[in-house]
């Protein structure tokens, strides 16, 4: 299924028909603009529909699963800790907003739902960070832009500036592929011997 | 007990609780490094002693989700004073160090800064022992409880607990350590799962039954090949801590706590003006 296994460097925002020449197991370095969002910041652009002071074009964006620690200094955001966060939490939402919106990359941990693999097909990449690590991500990202502060630090939508972030895992690729499918598969038959 | 000392001394040790692995924790992490075969897994691991050694060398937090802070507070007076040092060094240190404002009401979901969970016991002792836990929500959201049959024994513990990691361990980011409480009744067992994470990894357990557990589930829930951040590998767990109490004659509670890698934890001793930082 899997041939050999490439690295890119991308810049956003990401065109459809690149995304399809990413493979699970590939691995991509992000530059550009990338918007952090989770449970609200998604509720909202999909409830309200009017989110284009916000962002200006969501249409092949990468967005990022991810709630920041930042600091105000002098006026400007500092961005301290910026890992990703539980992207399954998000599984309900992620569906709509890939096929009313047209994004074209997920990055966050822990995988999605098969209905969102099943929405990915031939439109979008999920894109995995290592879980925990937000000293290392905060040093490949800076703040751009902030909206929606009144959602709280967390679930407001962070404009993110990234430079060479990664490398991320491409662990759901838009051709149905999902590493932790595969992984999951594997665990499900151990534990029918382990638990005997 | 001065409210103002305890304040100062909690603002400090949330500081080194969120910036500052424990030495264990990195130790464990790095002979999993040592020895894991899965090249993602690797890489994966690689990144995560990078992230300690580098949010330890900048003082920045490791995680930005610095947790909800659960406090155990040990000693024979000054409750009130340890309330309110508590809560304003959780003031403090959320500008300061700076912590993530994590709390929010659980129906409007608006922002309430960050309210700790404190906890108190007694001990006979002229000191006052204060330890935190800052746990971040995605193994949080992973724990579980299982109030099992007697009858089920040690083969039903052992596949709850399997389970409950194989359906859930990899959103916890792994690799975890596993606390696990045993007996009382159901929210007994919740508390001991969670407070067993202060206990040092490399600790024996007192109790030789729950240590023989301990090893044979760290083996199983490794063999699972979860791996780390749940891509596969040879490392879903660094450690399984357990802890018991009695509990009803025709009860079997067992509560699993799911622990990031980030196990995250500090405990300040607090002797009349001597402050230390354990």
């Amino acid at each position: 299924m899997v041939s050999a296994l490439n690295s890119y460097e991308w810049n956003t925002p990401i065109e459809r028909k690149k995304v399809l020449e990413l493979h699970a197991g590939d691995r991509v370095s992000m530059t550009g603009i990338i918007y952090s969002m989770r449970d609200q910041a998604i509720r909202r652009i999909l409830r309200e529909k009017t989110f284009e002071k916000a962002i200006p074009k969501l249409e092949d964006a990468a967005i990022y699963n991810c709630g920041p620690l930042a600091r105000k200094k002098n006026g400007n955001w500092e961005l301290i800790s910026a890992g990703p966060t539980t992207s399954s939490r998000m599984n309900a939402l992620m569906p709509e907003l890939i096929r009313e919106h047209h994004i074209s990359a997920i990055i966050g941990k822990g995988g999605m739902s098969q209905e969102v693999l099943d929405a990915m097909k031939g439109k979008a990449v999920y894109l995995s960070a290592v879980g925990g690590s937000g000293a290392v991500s905060a040093q490949q990202l800076k703040v751009n832009d902030v909206q929606w502060m009144e959602l709280g630090m967390p679930e407001a939508l962070w404009t993110l500036e990234a430079k060479l972030f990664g490398p991320l895992i491409v662990s759901m690729d838009a051709h149905g592929n999902s590493l932790y499918e595969n992984v999951q598969r594997n665990v499900e038959e151990r534990l029918k011997t382990l638990q005997l | 007990m001065d409210r103002k000392r305890i304040a100062e001394a909690v603002e400090r040790m949330l500081q080194k609780a969120v910036n500052e692995l424990p030495p264990d924790s990195v130790e464990a992490l790095r002979e999993a490094e040592k020895k894991e075969k899965n090249p993602v897994a690797k890489e994966q691991l690689k990144t995560i002693l990078k992230n300690i050694g580098l949010a330890k060398g900048k003082k920045v937090p490791m995680c930005q989700d610095t947790g909800t802070l659960t406090f155990y507070v040990k000693g024979k007076e000054g409750l009130k004073e340890a309330r309110e040092g508590i809560e304003e060094g959780v003031r403090k240190a959320t500008e300061t160090v700076p912590l993530r404002p994590n709390s929010v009401h659980p129906i409007t979901r608006k922002t309430e800064g960050n309210q700790p969970i404190i906890n108190f016991e007694y001990a006979d002792s002229e000191c006052m022992e204060i330890s935190v836990i800052p746990k971040g929500a995605g193994c949080e959201n992973m724990s579980s409880l299982v109030m099992l049959s007697p009858s089920d024994g040690t083969k039903g513990i052992v596949a709850s607990v399997l389970k409950v990691i194989a359906e859930k361990g990899r959103n916890a980011c792994p690799p975890l350590v596993v606390g696990i409480g045993m007996g009382g009744t159901s929210e007994e067992a919740m508390q001991l799962a969670k407070k067993t994470l202060l206990v040092p990894l490399n600790e024996k357990n007192p109790d030789a039954l729950a240590e023989s557990l301990e090893k044979e589930l760290l083996k199983k829930i490794n063999e699972l090949e979860i791996g780390t951040m749940g891509l596969g590998g040879s490392t879903t767990a660094i450690a399984v801590k357990i802890a018991l109490r009695p509990t009803h004659t025709a009860s079997l509670p067992v509560a699993i706590n799911l622990q990031c890698w980030a196990n995250r934890k500090a405990t300040v001793r607090i002797c009349g003006e001597r402050v230390e930082l354990l």
